[in-house]
């Protein structure tokens, strides 16, 4: 029997009830939200369940919102279920104050580097982590640069004495 | 007479402060010949076998994902390339089929089949770059340098095809910028017709070498489970034993038109490796075969199409935009940013040269993506290189990174 979106969900909200939410299918691929405290939880759950199998993680990643209060950082898992060829997104909401969220590092080894690519970036502090250090940024950066009060460089601007790179100065 | 000076080695006394350890620390690369990149491992040496590495990345981080966030979607396509600049076409494509997921895009068969024709010529020269490299390593320097003529062909048609080499920035949002010419087909003839041979003088270079089977068979070894568990996908995660392409599970730009076959390893070691990245050759050949008999069959006007027709996000010729009145006005809508992008947010994957290569893609229907997130193949994989290279001798640890296929563009975005 394939395995569908609905049965997914209810699998899930069998075990786990209100404490999902926010459940939609954009393009085909099962979206939820679950409480910060609980994606170990499920992510252990969907691992061993014996209909879900859901033991691939594609990737994880943040998103920064920071319009919404108490909420402003959003951490996403993909995850994979290849023998069913089914795709599913779980994703949880912390605030930026307290970025607290367990490391899946126990269960997915490959979630070593994508939890701190995502602590480099967006300073999501994965509790647990063996070494949750900066990954591609220098190692004295102090601040979180893809959250979104870091804008881009105007790249208009003219007030830089920048010769070498064609901008402002005498070649305005 | 001169006194006799002993030196038995308990006699030796060590200046107060040293360390008393046994093993020796070595920095393996940035800049090491051997890394063929900007790989960095600082390794823990028990005479020539590593104790342990630790694995820097990040000497090339270029912030594309912050970039990708002042960007309109159409000049997202430069930075994908500067992924995995081996296979630049194949991002290329990813790239657009996720821009037309999200706008809804539909493209025409013909498109379908000529990106299929560029993104497997892309996925052969990866490959060759990748064996012949593990060539090299293991002291076989002949394959490389045959196989770059050839390498040579496929460059050219891209040439042909989008003016450019290395980093193509080909096509666009629902097809490509022009039609490919006659010579591009000519072009894709001759490699047809003498690549075979080529790679079957290749394949007798290595295959059965003895030395060749000695360094490479048992090193470098990860058994299904570790390599799903580290999140493996492409040639590496087959070469253990996991039958997981992305074209045949999840298949975009009609690949579920095409017959082939997925290779797949037991051992997961550096020769299963390279054996499943050269069956994946020949099986790219059959793809190409295939889906240039398809690209034939169009007829008359049928053969004319290399774009779908939505003229508000396909960015018109520019010959036309200074000639007709219509594709002035879109030009102009796409390139202010005029256009009704829709909101949404959406994963697609596409099978790249060394993995599943996915994009994540939020937007709130503004002109540039609320949030890009590149799934990197290579990225992930690599924290298993520590793992794969404990206890082995340097030189095989040389071998191990060659043959995990590691793009330092991508591996650093």
């Amino acid at each position: 029997m394939a395995l569908t979106n609905e049965h997914i969900q209810t699998r899930l909200t069998e075990k786990f009830g209100e404490q999902l939410s926010g459940w939609e299918a954009q393009y085909g691929l099962l979206t939820f939200t679950v409480t910060s405290d609980l994606n170990l939880k499920v992510l252990q759950f969907l691992y061993d369940d014996n209909e879900l199998k859901f033991n691939f993680l594609t990737a994880i990643c943040a998103v920064h919102y920071p319009e919404r209060k108490g909420e402003e950082l959003a951490v996403v898992y993909h995850l994979h279920n290849m023998a069913e060829r089914v795709r599913l997104r779980m994703k949880i909401f912390v605030p930026v104050e307290k970025p607290d969220v367990y490391t899946a590092t126990k269960l997915y080894e490959t979630a070593n580097f994508m939890e701190r690519e995502t602590y480099d970036f967006f300073g999501v502090n994965f509790v647990g982590h063996p070494n949750l250090i900066r990954i591609l940024n220098v190692d004295e950066m102090d601040y979180f640069p893809m959250r979104k009060e870091f804008p881009l460089e105007d790249q208009t601007r003219v007030d830089k004495d920048d010769e070498m790179f064609g901008r402002g100065g005498s070649y305005n | 007479m001169s006194e006799i000076i002993t030196t038995e080695p308990h006699h030796v006394r060590l200046p107060d402060g040293s360390i008393q350890k046994q093993t020796t620390t070595m920095n393996l690369g940035p800049t090491h010949p051997a890394t063929h990149g900007v790989f960095q491992n600082i390794i823990e040496l028990d005479g020539e076998t590593i104790v342990s590495a630790i694995s820097t990345v990040g000497y090339i981080h270029r912030a594309f994902e912050k970039l990708a966030e002042r960007r309109p979607l159409y000049q997202i396509t430069t930075l994908t390339d500067r992924l995995n600049y081996c296979s630049s076409p194949i991002n290329n494509m990813g790239w657009h089929l996720t821009c037309e997921k999200l706008l809804g895009v539909q493209t025409p068969k013909r498109v379908d089949y000529l990106r299929v024709i560029i993104m497997e010529l892309a996925r052969i020269s990866d490959h060759l770059i990748c064996n012949s490299i593990v060539g090299v390593d293991t002291g076989a320097y002949t394959g490389f340098l045959y196989v770059m003529q050839y390498r040579e062909l496929i460059y050219e048609i891209y040439e042909e095809v989008c003016g450019s080499r290395l980093t193509t920035n080909m096509g666009r949002i629902g097809g490509f910028e022009r039609n490919f010419t006659n010579t591009a087909f000519e072009k894709l003839e001759k490699f047809l017709k003498e690549y075979p041979k080529v790679l079957k003088e290749f394949e007798a270079l290595f295959e059965r070498n003895r030395i060749f089977m000695d360094r490479c068979q048992g090193t470098g070894a990860i058994t299904a489970e570790r390599a799903l568990n580290y999140g493996f996908t492409g040639p590496n995660l087959r070469a253990a034993g996991v039958d997981y392409d992305v074209r045949v599970s999840d298949p975009y730009s009609s690949y579920q038109d095409f017959d082939f076959t997925v290779p797949i390893g037991t051992t997961g070691d550096n020769y299963d490796r390279w054996l499943v990245r050269n069956q994946e050759m020949w099986q790219s050949l059959s793809i190409i075969e295939q889906a240039y008999k398809k690209v034939q069959a169009f007829k008359g006007a049928d053969a004319e199409i290399y774009h779908a027709d939505v003229p508000e996000y396909y960015l018109p010729m520019k010959a036309d935009v200074y000639t007709k009145m219509e594709a002035l006005i879109y030009h102009f809508k796409i390139v202010m940013g005029e256009t009704e992008i829709p909101a949404g947010e959406l994963y697609q994957a596409v099978e790249g040269g060394n993995g599943e290569l996915g994009f994540y893609l939020i937007s709130d229907g503004g002109r540039t993506p609320y949030r890009l997130h590149f799934r990197r193949p290579c990225f992930i994989y690599y924290q298993a290189y520590p793992e794969l290279t404990k206890g082995a001798m340097i030189s095989d640890a040389i071998v191990t990174m060659s043959s995990l296929n590691l793009i330092a563009g991508e591996l650093d975005a």
